[in-house]
């Protein structure tokens, strides 16, 4: 690059080598400032040809700029969908123990106030204890009579859960309300049923307080649920709180426990949670949490950066070969200006010089405009698919660089084709 | 007085095969306010005498002064400036930057020869009147007559002040009536004390000089005119 900037060297006054020259003040010295007005005052001489030459750089640094930054925007996107559907949910059940006959057994019990014990826990949004009941032999009806000519239907699962469950699942209710602590507390005789569910037993409203009967016993409806995010399988399910659960149908002991976590908390209440369950037995219970970020996502994320990256870097190569181009035919064109600066006594550096900033600026603009154009892509794009846009702004500065170090690259050789012309050669041949 | 411009037994020969010698041996010698013509035919050497005159190429053997000073050992930047401060250069094609207005063209030396930046615009000015083109000053080259170009070329090469003018054919795109008014002006410049060599194959050009020096086949001889 120094050797490029005549003023940038420490050059000594020719006249003080005792030649027959007069000295000149540093301020009188063809500088950069000189260099940057003889390299720019033609650029927009010819706009046909600039818009040509800018074009292959506007288009590369543009390509790279928005592949680069959509695909910042659309792994935010991949991750947030993988986030919000896998890396938030931890599982806590009773590790299993084999029997001699092949069999499993639960080999720990979750306590009965487990939800207290992990809502406690740095990172842990809401939790809720999951017991499906067996209904082996039971009926589940809208209707207290049992109509022995009716065609056997199987129950909806029954499923035991603490207050928090519809919470913790992501879903919704639809009409009336959840359950609360006080409901499981008391072992109030409430339900709530699944969208599913509610279309088979026929629940259509529940203002009016309509019993299911569970087993002969009455439960009011209290709540439809649906769009759950987890557990698909609670929508054909009628949901009693445990109090109720344990008081009529036996329930021994809670069957898992089902958390919301933030992201990246999962590796770290991976080994807290069990402690706070069972601090005498921790190894007596299985989690199952998510890594810390999603690992598909990421891997999807680079890949996607790579192709796009790769796609951009071959566009941005062929507006390079634009701008190298473009120069070679200038200098070709302007072969008698170059003889008559040399003749005039320009150096050879300053000609070369006077050329590859010519092409920097070239470069520079190219990809200014190129950036604009980009980031411009990337809020259209992130609109038309409703993408929350992620711009990072050190990528759009980077594409104006970028532009500027292909008009040096591409600027070398012809600036230094320039600086071999002789002069009387060219003063001869061209005429103006 | 002292010679502005002395070649000894010059020699330029360009590497072959097969090799030429372009320049055989040549001794020369200009006085300031000489006023010298150089004639001869195609590939006499003429080229490879303004080459070496004007600095921009090196005798292969023989040394050469200018102002006093020798040449030989100078690097690429001492050449530019003593290009640039002593000599000015005309040509046969004027080669003027035609989207830069007069003035723009003339004050262009300026930029390489260390002018004071204050004085440019005021030096070229002065320049531009010196050639009569004082109306024409804010015009781009394009409108202007093949005349009136070189006489804007002219303007370039002497607003540096140089010791030497050094001009190629400077008359090979005119008309008769504008090559004369060109040689008058060289006249006046040289009357003013500026030293004038001019390479030419137009004898009428060349018998305006005082002194008259042809080449051929790389060798030098003075005719002493009548």
């Amino acid at each position: 690059m120094r050797r490029w900037l005549p003023v940038r060297r420490r050059r000594s006054d020719p006249a003080d080598d005792g030649l027959p020259l007069r000295p000149i003040a540093r301020a009188d010295r063809f500088g950069f400032g000189d260099l940057f007005t003889e390299a720019t005052t033609d650029i927009g001489s010819r706009p046909a040809r600039l818009v040509m030459t800018l074009a292959g750089t506007v288009l590369g640094t543009a390509a790279l700029v928005a592949t680069i930054d959509p695909s910042q925007t659309s792994a935010a996107q991949i991750s947030r969908k993988f986030d919000a559907a896998a890396a938030t949910q931890l599982v806590v059940s009773p590790a299993e123990a084999q029997t001699r006959d092949g069999g499993a057994v639960a080999a720990g019990t979750l306590p009965w106030d487990a939800v207290d014990r992990v809502t406690t826990l740095a990172g842990v949004e809401s939790a809720a204890l999951v017991t499906e009941v067996n209904t082996a032999g039971m009926t589940i009806t809208s209707v207290p009579v049992n109509d022995p000519s009716a065609a056997a239907a199987a129950p909806p699962p029954l499923v035991a859960a603490s207050a928090g469950l519809i919470d913790t699942v992501g879903g919704s209710i639809v009409t009336g309300r959840g359950f609360d602590v006080g409901h499981d507390a008391r072992g109030d005789r409430v339900a709530l049923v699944g969208s599913r569910a509610a279309e088979q037993l026929g629940v259509m409203r529940v203002d009016t307080q309509p019993s299911i009967f569970i087993d002969g016993l009455a439960y009011a409806v209290i709540g439809v649920f649906a769009d759950v995010q987890q557990r698909g399988e609670l929508l054909n399910a009628v949901v009693v709180p445990t109090g109720a659960a344990r008081a009529d149908f036996a329930v021994a002991a809670p069957e898992e426990l089902q958390a919301r976590i933030v992201v990246g908390a999962g590796p770290q209440l991976q080994r807290q949670a069990p402690i706070a369950l069972v601090p005498d037995a921790p190894e007596s219970l299985d989690v199952s949490a998510p890594a810390g970020r999603s690992e598909l996502g990421q891997s999807v994320q680079s890949d996607i950066t790579v192709v796009f990256v790769i796609l951009g870097v071959i566009v941005l190569l062929a507006g390079g070969l634009g701008i190298a181009n473009v120069t070679t035919l200038s200098v070709m064109e302007r072969v008698g200006e170059i003889g008559l600066r040399r003749a005039l006594g320009s150096t050879r550096r300053q000609i070369a010089a006077q050329f590859v900033l010519e092409s920097i600026v070239i470069g520079l603009l190219g990809g200014l405009l190129g950036a604009a154009v980009g980031v411009f892509a990337i809020l259209v794009v992130s609109a038309v698919q409703g993408w929350a846009p992620v711009a990072d702004p050190l990528v759009a500065i980077g594409g104006v660089i970028l532009g500027a170090v292909v008009g040096l690259l591409a600027g070398g050789i012809p600036a230094r084709r320039a600086s071999r012309i002789e002069p009387i050669t060219a003063l001869r041949a061209s005429a103006t | 007085m002292s010679p502005v411009i002395e070649l000894r037994d010059v020699t330029r020969s360009f590497p072959g095969p097969p090799e030429v010698q372009a320049l055989k041996g040549v001794n020369l010698r200009v006085d300031a306010g000489d006023y010298l013509s150089i004639v001869g035919p195609s590939g006499s050497g003429k080229s490879t005498m303004l080459n070496l005159l004007g600095l921009l190429d090196r005798p292969t053997v023989g040394e050469y002064r200018l102002a006093g000073a020798l040449t030989g050992g100078l690097t690429e930047d001492q050449r530019a400036a003593l290009r640039a401060q002593l000599l000015g250069f005309v040509f046969q094609s004027f080669h003027l930057m035609s989207r830069r207005t007069v003035l723009e063209n003339v004050s262009l030396p300026m930029l390489y020869s260390g002018t004071p930046r204050g004085r440019r615009d005021e030096l070229a000015r002065a320049a531009i009147e010196r050639v009569g083109l004082g109306h024409r000053i804010g015009f781009l080259p394009g409108v202007l007559s093949g005349g009136e170009r070189q006489r804007v070329a002219v303007a370039r090469a002497i607003v540096t002040r140089p010791r030497v003018l050094l001009a190629d054919e400077p008359t090979g795109n005119l008309d008769q009536v504008t090559t004369g008014e060109i040689m008058a002006l060289f006249e006046e410049l040289n009357a003013d004390g500026l030293t004038l060599i001019v390479i030419t194959h137009d004898a009428g050009v060349a018998r305006r000089a005082g002194r008259t020096i042809r080449i051929a086949d790389g060798r030098l001889s003075e005719l002493v005119s009548a």
